[in-house]
């Protein structure tokens, strides 16, 4: 959705660069850039503080051990590390249901208590990709369904507000709750297959 | 029409099929959920905290004074303008009588009441949770736990990391105030020849002394003087000292800064880290210019990281936030260069006649790599440390078989004393030995404040 322009690019390149060469400050820069994203996140989808430090930890983690990874003809770094950081945490919060379904007692392997969690994994996981939806798209669409959401100002209201005709402030806001809906497409990873088993996993 | 937005928090009825019942009377509109402006914690005090309660989902045409007026817009009856609509039908900000025209089509009209229920259904993932705070020590985690699991080929010089994680603390904090709060009071204090002296400057104007100071050492390790890079005649690249830069880049800008000076300031922030990284260890003895003194390059560092906490703080205080003193490990580095600078500061003062004169007898000429009088200077807390300070002559040793005064303070109470906050008279410090002697020490201290 980002429309990547050459300077972007070459900078994303250029930052990909610096990791690979083991640049400690250039890991910083990274961090300054991109952890409150990466934090906001996953605490969206864990909500507990703890755990998205670790899942933030985590992520830079495998982006300094293997900068590689990232390519950057595939799209920003900022998407690349969303998935990541979304990809992590909905694991852990799989792990984490598992986990507590065993200590309650009840049986993992039970289709219910299977069906459960994995809809609460992905109401999750389509909450984290919305997150990031909205601070990704352009920032006209943010602002028009910021006006409506947030500050309740009814579609003439926000037009005024933003100098702009109402045919479209009407076009802003369907188009950024067309690009919004399609968190819903989100697909969750799939658990590893002895997530449910290994309790201490999800520490 | 019911409003009620309670029957919309949850799941839309999916299950019936559009046909038994009509979109019109099925989805009474759209969902606002009871979507919340993240609010932060610890601030408690700022405007629009909260979302005003409202008439759940009403498009409440009241709100635009003037529009309605002038006579009721026309309503859109075709199915491109209806569709058109349907953006603001899902978030409920269009008027009564555009909501029932949109209902009635989707009634009739299969392709919009599928677009309208997706869109509908987005409406409340707009919602955002409480946004938290990134914990700022949490920086310093991170890199760490990186850092071991793949050892840095260029690290970042061991003197050159509280730069980094103060700089970037100071960051986060200026990410995260409005454009107002830019332009909010900053008082600065600060102790000069044993006097308070004070400025009231504003937020932007902080980060703009910020960045002229830190341009000394940009120009010691090659790069470019922010302050050439302003209108009007330049000074000499990296010429003048702390002060004069700063009233300097004050005045030659031709308005009050505005939020726009943080990206400079933070490019460089940014580029002084990488440079000093690849300029490697050996680079920390490079001397950099200030004013008419040289300072090698790992002081200089050091004592930008304490002036960027120290503002960070002023700022902090200034917008009401909390701001909290750097990791053990980088205040007690600072510390260290405050009492490493102590000899300096009191040699300073005896030049200028300000110093106690100590009792006959007690303070000796002491030839320089000679053990002479000395202060313990002890400072507790987790940034803390001891330090033997000699009171004669910056080339006397210190020792510990000459100490006449040992003082104790906590560790952030010293850097109050350093940075000018708190005057010598009201430090909280235990003290023994020479009064005398203690003074000096304290006002010396003191004196290594500045604007």
């Amino acid at each position: 959705m980002a429309v990547a322009t050459d300077g972007p690019v070459r900078a994303e390149r250029r930052m990909r660069q610096r990791l690979e060469r083991g640049e400690a400050a250039a890991l910083g820069e990274l961090y300054d850039r991109y952890a409150s994203l990466v934090h906001g996140l996953a605490n969206r989808v864990l909500d507990d503080e703890r755990a998205a430090d670790a899942v933030t930890r985590e992520v830079f983690a495998r982006v300094w051990e293997n900068p590689s990874a990232y390519d950057p003809g595939q799209g920003p770094v900022r998407t690349w590390l969303s998935e990541l950081t979304r990809d992590l945490a909905v694991r852990r919060l799989h792990a984490r249901g598992a986990a507590e379904l065993l200590r309650d007692g009840a049986d993992p392997a039970d289709p219910a208590a299977r069906e459960e969690l994995q809809e609460k994994v992905r109401e999750a996981a389509v909450a984290a990709r919305a997150d990031y939806i909205v601070t990704s798209m352009p920032a006209s669409l943010r602002a028009a369904l910021n006006l409506a959401y947030h500050h309740r100002r009814d579609y003439r209201g926000a037009a005024a507000d933003l100098g702009v005709t109402e045919v479209e402030i009407r076009r802003r806001m369907r188009l950024g709750l067309q690009l919004l809906a399609t968190a819903h497409a989100v697909t969750t990873p799939e658990p590893l297959p002895d997530a449910g088993s290994t309790p201490g996993g999800a520490a | 029409m019911n409003r009620d937005a309670e029957a919309y928090g949850g799941r839309p009825d999916d299950e019936r099929p559009d046909g038994e019942r009509p979109w019109a009377e099925d989805t009474g509109g759209p969902d606002r959920g009871n979507g919340r402006r993240p609010v932060r914690g610890a601030r408690s005090h700022r405007p629009h905290g909260g979302r005003l309660p409202s008439a759940a989902g009403s498009a409440e045409p009241s709100r635009t004074p003037g529009t309605r007026e002038e006579g009721p817009p026309a309503v859109p009856a075709t199915h491109a303008e209806l569709k058109a609509m349907l953006g603001a039908w899902a978030l409920a900000v269009c008027t009564p009588a555009e909501t029932a025209a949109v209902d009635a089509h989707l009634a009739g009209c299969r392709r919009c009441a599928d677009e309208a229920r997706s869109l509908r259904d987005a409406v409340p993932l707009l919602q955002r949770p409480e946004s938290l705070d990134l914990d700022p020590l949490l920086r310093t985690r991170v890199l760490d736990a990186c850092l071991d699991r793949r050892p840095p080929r260029v690290p970042v010089p061991e003197w050159a990391t509280p730069y980094d994680a103060e700089t970037a603390r100071l960051d986060a904090l200026l990410q995260d105030i409005d454009e107002a709060e830019w332009h909010a009071p900053v008082r600065l204090r600060w102790i000069e020849e044993d006097e308070e002296r004070h400025h009231r400057a504003t937020v932007a104007k902080v980060i703009a002394h910020l960045l002229a100071v830190d341009g000394l050492v940009a120009v010691a390790l090659g790069l470019a003087d922010p302050l050439s890079a302003l209108p009007g005649p330049a000074p000499a690249g990296g010429s003048g000292t702390p002060t004069s830069r700063t009233r300097a880049y004050w005045a030659a800008l031709n308005r009050p800064p505005t939020r726009e000076v943080r990206d400079p300031w933070r490019a460089q922030s940014h580029d002084l880290v990488r440079t000093a990284s690849f300029t490697g260890g050996t680079a920390g003895g490079l001397p950099v210019t200030y004013g008419p003194c040289e300072i090698p390059l790992r002081d200089a560092m050091l004592e930008r990281a304490f002036a960027c906490w120290v503002h960070g703080g002023d700022i902090a205080d200034a917008v009401n936030y909390p701001y909290r003193p750097p990791a053990p490990r980088h205040l007690h580095a600072l510390l260290d260069l405050a009492a490493r600078r102590l000899p300096h500061a009191l040699a300073a003062r005896r030049r200028a006649g300000r110093a106690a004169q100590p009792s006959p007898g007690a303070r000796h000429l002491v030839s320089a790599g000679r053990p002479g009088r000395s202060l313990m200077l002890e400072v507790e807390g987790r940034g803390g440390g001891e330090w033997l300070i000699p009171l004669d002559s910056p080339a006397a040793l210190p020792s510990e078989n000459h100490v006449v005064a040992h003082v104790v303070l906590d560790d952030e109470e010293f850097a109050q004393v350093v940075a000018g906050h708190i005057r010598p008279r009201d430090a909280a410090a235990g003290q023994s030995g020479d009064r005398a002697a203690v003074e000096d020490v304290l006002h010396a201290a003191a004196s290594l404040s500045r604007l």
